[in-house]
């Protein structure tokens, strides 16, 4: 089996709407922290919901494969029990539903089984001291009234709990300030090992001083223009996109 | 969102479509007329003054026009019902043992006597037009609280019944007031004594087994100065291709200081016409709260009113409406403030799937000279599918300016965003959907006794959530 989430020569649109990846081919193997940078509109969030298996867009052609598997067929929730995880830039606010109860559900489902309260709390309760959280968080309504920054936290708590192979953390470091985007880098960090791999996309080099990626893939016009070490990212801190832009227009 | 098959069938596998091989043991002719309004006070060996008051009930029926400003009532054809169906000749058994063997197996399967035992003070069982149990818990009895039917609450409570009996709604107040006043049978007489709290609910249950009739329950409620009370009504029928009729009335009196609490489980079938007054009047410092589940029925008109009455009263009306294509729910509920320092709310929470209709109605009246008022409106509807339909109907009358208003209403639609981002994280859609619904009525649901909560989640098939931390 190849441990590796692996996207392969990948086109696709809005369902009835523009074409947004233009053949995007990347290999993020088990145990490594990816991180996808790139300019606005370069198609960096559509590629992580398409991966996690958003029904708003259409594949025109390409695969998207988890350990050799393609899991282009499968719904969003199937893609998820198999250890995919999307955290999302704009996490949805759900009244009503608790935030403990719900996660509680997500593990279930993924467990296909009851889950043991004890577990699911020791669980709980690891993720919120690594992210210097308060449990008051567990009770509250899933984002109902959440800060952009306790949104972005609670994503990563999600993700701590679930214990996904492959997480994608799409511009989680957006709208945070520096102490939040330690703490949430603490978790990232506290994930990291040869079971799980992440792709982290993000516009700024910021989240990469406290995330160290294994390599840096640069996007541009839906499709991957550059991919190197962390010298990338740092160039582009300095340089900005345009080098880049030019590198995919002469390839 | 349309292939989402856990809430396409919420409403659908209706469990209580049963029928029993019971034949009444009289049973009035179909349509309305003197000689039936005569048989039912025939039948019930009532006084004199009560078919005079039924017979003058009859003629403010037959005066008032059908109203025209809620929902469809041109498919209710007076003269294809049967007023009164008797279904035993003993009414009021306190021993199950002295109920009709059918009809006892329905309230078993209908969970009644296994919640008696374990979680109520006191049930009492209507099946078509009359009371065939009524038991409360002897250490109540003995505190003096009287739970009873309405009919052995004029029988031996004759001048307690008097007092309280039509003074919360007359027979003027509305048609279908009128139309319970001529015939009403069956509904319960409640008194709870001054300082007496009764702990579990008491629990009256509606069934209609005969087809095409008519039930017209009547219940009066007194909770005496700080008295305390909860009561439950609960309505099941089967499903018969022609319709029935339900047309309740309900009065309460809330004395000063008193606490009290009146929840309504509705889950007729599809077939039901279900016409509603209810109203309760609450004395000084005193609570009452409305919880209206309307789940079933074909069309239900349904606004539970509280009238504050004397200083410091307060009420609050919860209300759950759920319609399914060829439903229509029209909810909501009415606060009438008439002296000063009252207040109270409204929640309505509505969901709407296929081209079911939900309507919220409301009217909040604030007298002049009531002074400080301060009340709250939140109404919130929920769209499942293209075709389903909400609207809402808020009154305000406010005629004081200390009044302190607050209103909302908020129309959304499943969401497709809410939904893969709970399928993101591992469920499956119709779950989400399920979750997303169940987290909608939450801030209603969370008020209803446990039990019914669950039986609520299981309606909406979701486990029950556990809680953490």
């Amino acid at each position: 089996m190849v441990n590796q989430l692996e996207i392969r020569n990948l086109h696709a649109k809005i369902v009835d709407g523009e074409t947004i990846l233009n053949g995007v081919n990347l290999v993020l193997p088990k145990g490594q922290v990816h991180a996808i940078m790139g300019p606005n509109g370069a198609g960096k969030s559509t590629l992580g919901k398409i991966i996690a298996g958003d029904p708003s867009y259409e594949i025109i052609k390409g695969d998207i494969l988890m350990d050799g598997e393609s899991i282009l067929e499968m719904e969003a929730d199937e893609r998820a029990r198999k250890g995919l995880f999307l955290a999302f830039q704009y996490p949805v606010e759900v009244p009503g539903v608790s935030n403990a109860n719900f996660l509680r559900l997500a593990l279930q489902a993924k467990k296909g089984d009851e889950v043991n309260m004890m577990e699911f709390y020791g669980k709980l309760q690891k993720a919120l001291a690594t992210l210097e959280w308060d449990e008051s968080i567990l009770t509250r309504y899933l984002n109902d009234g959440f800060s952009g920054g306790e949104k972005k936290r609670n994503e990563i708590m999600h993700m701590m709990v679930l214990e996904p192979t492959y997480g994608i953390m799409d511009e989680t470091d957006s709208g945070l300030d520096i102490d939040a985007l330690k703490v949430v880098a603490k978790g990232v960090n506290a994930m990291r090992g040869p079971n799980f791999g992440a792709l982290l996309i993000t516009h700024y080099q910021r989240l990469l001083n406290y995330i160290t990626p294994d390599a840096v893939h640069v996007m541009i016009d839906g499709r991957i223009a550059a991919s190197g070490g962390f010298e990338l990212a740092e160039r582009l801190e300095a340089e900005g996109y345009e080098w880049v832009k030019e590198l995919a227009v002469a390839s | 969102m349309s292939d989402n098959a856990v809430v396409e069938n919420i409403g659908n596998e209706y469990k209580y479509g049963f029928v029993d091989e019971v034949k009444p043991v009289w049973k009035a002719e179909k349509g309305l007329n003197r000689r039936v309004v005569e048989a039912i006070s025939y039948h019930k060996d009532e006084p004199a003054w009560m078919l005079e008051f039924r017979l003058k009930a009859l003629e403010i029926y037959q005066s008032k026009p059908v109203p025209v400003w809620g929902g469809d009532l041109s498919g209710l054809n007076m003269d294809e019902i049967y007023f009164y169906a008797k279904p035993t000749e003993q009414r009021d058994a306190r021993s199950w043992d002295d109920v009709p063997e059918e009809i006892r197996r329905t309230y078993e399967k209908l969970g009644i006597r296994e919640a008696e035992q374990k979680v109520l003070a006191g049930v009492g069982a209507q099946y078509d037009s009359e009371m065939v149990y009524h038991q409360v818990k002897e250490e109540l009895e003995r505190l003096g609280v009287i739970f009873v039917s309405i009919e052995d609450g004029l029988q031996h409570h004759e001048d307690l019944f008097r007092e309280y009996f039509a003074t919360v709604i007359p027979p003027e107040d509305n048609k279908y007031a009128a139309l319970n006043s001529a015939v009403w049978s069956g509904g319960s007489f409640v008194y709870v004594p001054k300082g007496v709290k009764v702990e579990q609910p008491l629990q009256a249950y509606f069934r209609v087994n005969t087809a095409e009739l008519g039930q017209f329950e009547r219940t009066i409620i007194v909770v005496d100065e700080g008295a305390d009370m909860h009561y439950i009504e609960g309505c099941t029928a089967p499903t018969y291709t022609t319709d029935s009729f339900h047309s309740g009335v309900i009065e309460i009196v809330v004395n000063q200081g008193a606490r009290s609490r009146y929840t309504t489980i509705q889950n007729w079938s599809h077939n039901m016409y279900n016409l509603v007054t209810q109203r309760a009047v609450v004395k000084k410092d005193a609570y009452h709260m409305w919880l209206d589940g309307n789940l079933g029925s074909k069309l239900t008109m349904k606004y539970p009113s509280s009238y504050l009455v004397e200083e410091g009263a307060r009420s609050d009306i919860l209300s759950i409406a759920f319609a399914s294509t060829g439903q229509h729910q029209d909810a909501g509920g009415k606060l009438i403030f008439a002296a000063s320092n009252t207040g109270g709310s409204i929640v309505s929470k509505s969901i709407s799937r296929g081209a079911g209709r939900s309507s919220y109605r409301g009217l909040i009246k604030v007298y002049e000279g009531s002074k400080y008022v301060k009340v709250n409106v939140e109404c919130d509807a929920l769209l499942i599918n293209e075709e389903s339909r909400t609207d809402t109907y808020p009154y305000m009358e406010i005629e004081d300016d200390t009044a302190t208003v607050g209103h909302e209403a908020t129309v959304s639609r499943l969401n497709d965003e809410q939904i893969f981002y709970l399928q993101s994280r591992g469920l499956p859609e119709d779950e989400a959907a399920a979750l997303i619904v169940r987290g909608f009525i939450e801030p209603v649901a969370k008020e209803l006794p446990l039990e019914y909560a669950v039986e609520l989640n299981r309606l909406i098939e979701l486990e029950m959530e556990g809680s953490v931390g």
